[in-house]
């Protein structure tokens, strides 16, 4: 088998519940290094709750199914674990951390990678650099983390931060939206930048249009909690012009309901 | 704060684990002198004739123990633990050495120690313009910078400033905080000793900061210094204070008095940083008088004691005066922290800003109480009041007390009072970056303080977010 066949991020039959609810109910996708992959869907389809739980908000239990990275299974892991362990995700909606600067806070979480203190001169090059490929204006350096940030400055942030941190495998919960087009296209220009051979994208969307920037390999619909059809890149398109109803009537047609 | 956590981390390996080892020792002591327990006229006039104090003081000093005898206890904040406080079983003064040292190398060996341990002759050395230290009641260090000297600039301890500068003590002593002003204020004049006085000319900027530093090492020690700064016309100083003492099983008591003076267009900065044992009852009175365009800040960090009630006030007598208050304080486990600010406008145009900061963690308790009042003539002025409290664990507790009293029309006024929990959704963004729950909690925690923080100077900032961090060991959310 060689490298190229390798599976990076794989979970099975994943099911979630939410304060006693269950949202996710039996998901399961295989990512291989350097595949992009579209999970896309209504709301309240269970994508976003999908995304906490792998990983590892506390709030998410998931209730049955595995999920692996590299071959390790990240199932008991807490959040700071899978982090270290190259899972990433980049929120839907940021949390603001008053008082703790952006710099700050990418050292420290660069150092809880790393485990040793980061050099401070190769940091500041590395930010500077990641900064600059992302139009963040250096001031945002010393600025709070989200606080007060636009929904588009906080999307460029979680960008950034995946940027410095490198994951094998990142997720990215609605990164497109909030965003207008030019943000769009220089945030998609930062996950292309990111994105190699050796790691993973998994985008969680509402709509097309950011695939027209990130393009994504494999394409699957999520709906009541299940992957109800999955596909190459066409079937974003397709989903853009029959809207999510049409997919459920052929799910339906094909359940015999 | 620009430190990143591992570098507070080092700081912290590198320095030492808790408060009983890192301030929590105390030292075998022989007394010069020690008193017998419990407050009567006798030890009132004692103590003046030890000190070889003028008439006017000895009787004031009678006077205010009435005062004091006939005022009821407070029925306000903790009234419960108040009443712990065993008043009969206090000693009300402990005098450790004969004699006043400027030299370290004259200090008694023990007490030299005890202020290594401190780190307070390095501090001298690397940043302070003058230091002061005091033992139980006694002042037995103090020592300025020939250059400051030089400029006219006073700073003595309280009973050399009333020996040498009879003239100025008498005019400013208690009158800004009179007697009567409350029963601890009046216990603080009837057996007060030790403590800073500062005298700085028209015009004169002190350039660095100078420094007090108190500590209490007896059981049931009663500790009540007096601080009078004047700032003359015009001119400036930035004053810290800090304040220890180790852990013992019964309690002891701190009730200072500090008064500030700021002339016109002066400046006063007065930064403390409390860390005292579990133990210790912090009742302290602290109140400053700004007059025209001079401005006066309070930056008051509260940690440890078992209560600590303290209400930095500004009088803004003076048309264009100015005042801050930014104050932090953190109730751990069985502690209360009734601490705020008062801003009195008594005069045109004049602006002051509270800020304050609190955090309760396990059953403890942050209390903000706080007054706003405005005369009727104070047009023009503004004032802006924010409390903010962060609270860590189901049983943590805080309380926002304010009151405002407007009774001019021409004001502006802003008040804001904010309650949160470490929410999980924050614990959970920051360990989805690879930091670990309590690293995650700690630097929630050290931003919530930052306004605070980034005020003191860099030593105080690394020292408070370092005791910080122990505060926040083994916390769960």
């Amino acid at each position: 088998m060689t490298e190229k066949n390798k599976t990076l991020f794989e979970f099975k039959d994943i099911h979630v519940r939410v304060e006693e609810k269950a949202v996710v109910a039996g998901v399961s996708l295989s990512i291989k290094p350097g595949e992009t992959h579209a999970i896309m869907g209504p709301n309240g389809s269970g994508k976003s709750s999908l995304s906490n739980a792998l990983m590892g908000h506390p709030a998410y239990e998931i209730t049955r199914g595995e999920i692996y990275l590299n071959g390790h299974n990240l199932k008991d892991m807490s959040a700071d674990e899978r982090s270290r362990a190259g899972l990433f995700l980049a929120f839907q909606y940021p949390l603001a951390i008053p008082g703790v600067t952006v710099a700050n806070f990418l050292r420290t979480a660069l150092q809880s990678h790393r485990g040793k203190e980061a050099d401070m001169s190769d940091f500041r090059k590395l930010l500077k650099t990641e900064m600059k490929a992302l139009a963040v204006d250096e001031a945002f350096a010393t600025r709070y983390l989200n606080d007060g940030f636009s929904g588009g400055e906080k999307k460029r942030i979680e960008i950034l931060q995946m940027a410095i941190l490198n994951p094998k495998m990142a997720i990215l919960d609605e990164t497109d939206s909030g965003l207008d087009i030019d943000a769009l296209k220089t945030v998609s220009d930062g996950i292309n930048r990111f994105h190699n051979e050796n790691n993973g994208i998994l985008l969680v969307t509402h709509y097309q249009r950011m695939l027209n920037y990130v393009k994504p390999d494999f394409v699957h619909v999520m709906m009541n909690g299940k992957i109800v059809k999955s596909g190459g890149p066409d079937l974003a398109l397709k989903l853009e012009d029959l809207g999510y109803e049409w997919v459920n009537e052929e799910a339906n047609h094909k359940a015999g309901v | 704060m620009s430190e990143s956590l591992d570098k507070q981390k080092k700081d912290l390996s590198r320095l030492n684990s808790d408060y009983a080892t890192k301030y929590g020792f105390r030292d075998p002591v022989d007394y010069f002198h020690k008193g017998a327990k419990g407050l009567s006229h006798e030890l009132v006039e004692m103590i003046s004739r030890m000190k070889n104090e003028p008439p006017w003081m000895t009787e004031r000093r009678h006077e205010a123990l009435d005062i004091y005898l006939a005022k009821p206890m407070p029925q306000w904040a903790n009234t419960r633990l108040l009443n712990e406080i065993d008043y009969e079983n206090i000693y009300y003064f402990m005098k450790p050495v004969d004699q006043q040292s400027t030299s370290w190398d004259d200090v008694p060996e023990y007490i030299k120690k005890t202020f290594d341990r401190l780190g307070i002759p390095e501090a001298e050395r690397t940043f302070l313009g003058g230091v002061t230290a005091q033992y139980e009641s006694e002042v037995v260090y103090h020592s300025m910078r020939e250059d400051l000297k030089k400029q006219g600039i006073i700073f003595l301890d309280m009973d050399g400033g009333l020996r040498e500068h009879e003239d100025i003590v008498k005019k400013f002593f208690g009158t800004v905080i009179p007697s009567t002003d409350n029963k601890f204020a009046a216990l603080n004049t009837c057996v007060w000793s030790g403590g800073s006085f500062i005298y700085v000319p028209p015009g004169i900027e002190v350039k660095v900061p100078l420094q007090a530093y108190f500590r209490i090492n007896a059981e049931n020690m009663g500790q009540f210094e007096r601080t009078l700064i004047i700032a003359d016309k015009g001119s400036r100083v930035h004053y810290i204070e800090g304040c220890t003492a180790p852990v013992y099983s019964t309690d002891s008591l701190h009730s200072a008095v500090v008064e500030l003076i700021a002339l016109e267009g002066a400046y006063i900065r007065y930064t403390t940083i409390q860390n005292w044992a579990r133990n210790i009852f912090n009742l302290v009175t602290k109140r400053a008088t700004a007059h025209k365009n001079a401005t006066v800040e309070w930056v008051d960090g509260n940690l440890g004691s078992r209560l600590s009630m303290k209400y930095p006030c500004i009088q803004l007598i003076g048309e264009g005066a100015r005042g801050e208050i930014l104050s932090v304080a953190f109730a751990g486990q069985d502690q209360h922290q009734d601490t705020g600010a008062k801003v009195i406008h008594a005069a045109p145009n004049t602006s002051s800003r509270v800020t304050s900061k609190s955090i309760s963690k396990d059953n403890g308790r942050a209390s903000y109480r706080g007054l706003a009042k405005v005369h009727k003539h104070a047009t023009g002025s503004k004032i802006s009041v924010e409390c903010d409290a962060l609270l860590i664990g189901r049983d943590a507790r805080s309380d926002t007390y304010p009151t405002m009293e407007i009774d001019c029309e021409q004001v502006r006024v802003e008040h804001e009072a904010r309650v949160s929990k470490v929410a999980e959704e924050q614990l959970f963004y920051l360990t989805s970056r690879g930091l670990t729950e309590d690293d995650a909690r700690l630097l929630i925690v050290n931003g919530f303080m930052e306004p605070f923080t980034k005020e003191l100077p860099l030593e105080y900032a690394v020292e408070l977010n370092r005791l910080i961090e122990l505060e926040m060991e083994g916390s769960v959310g």
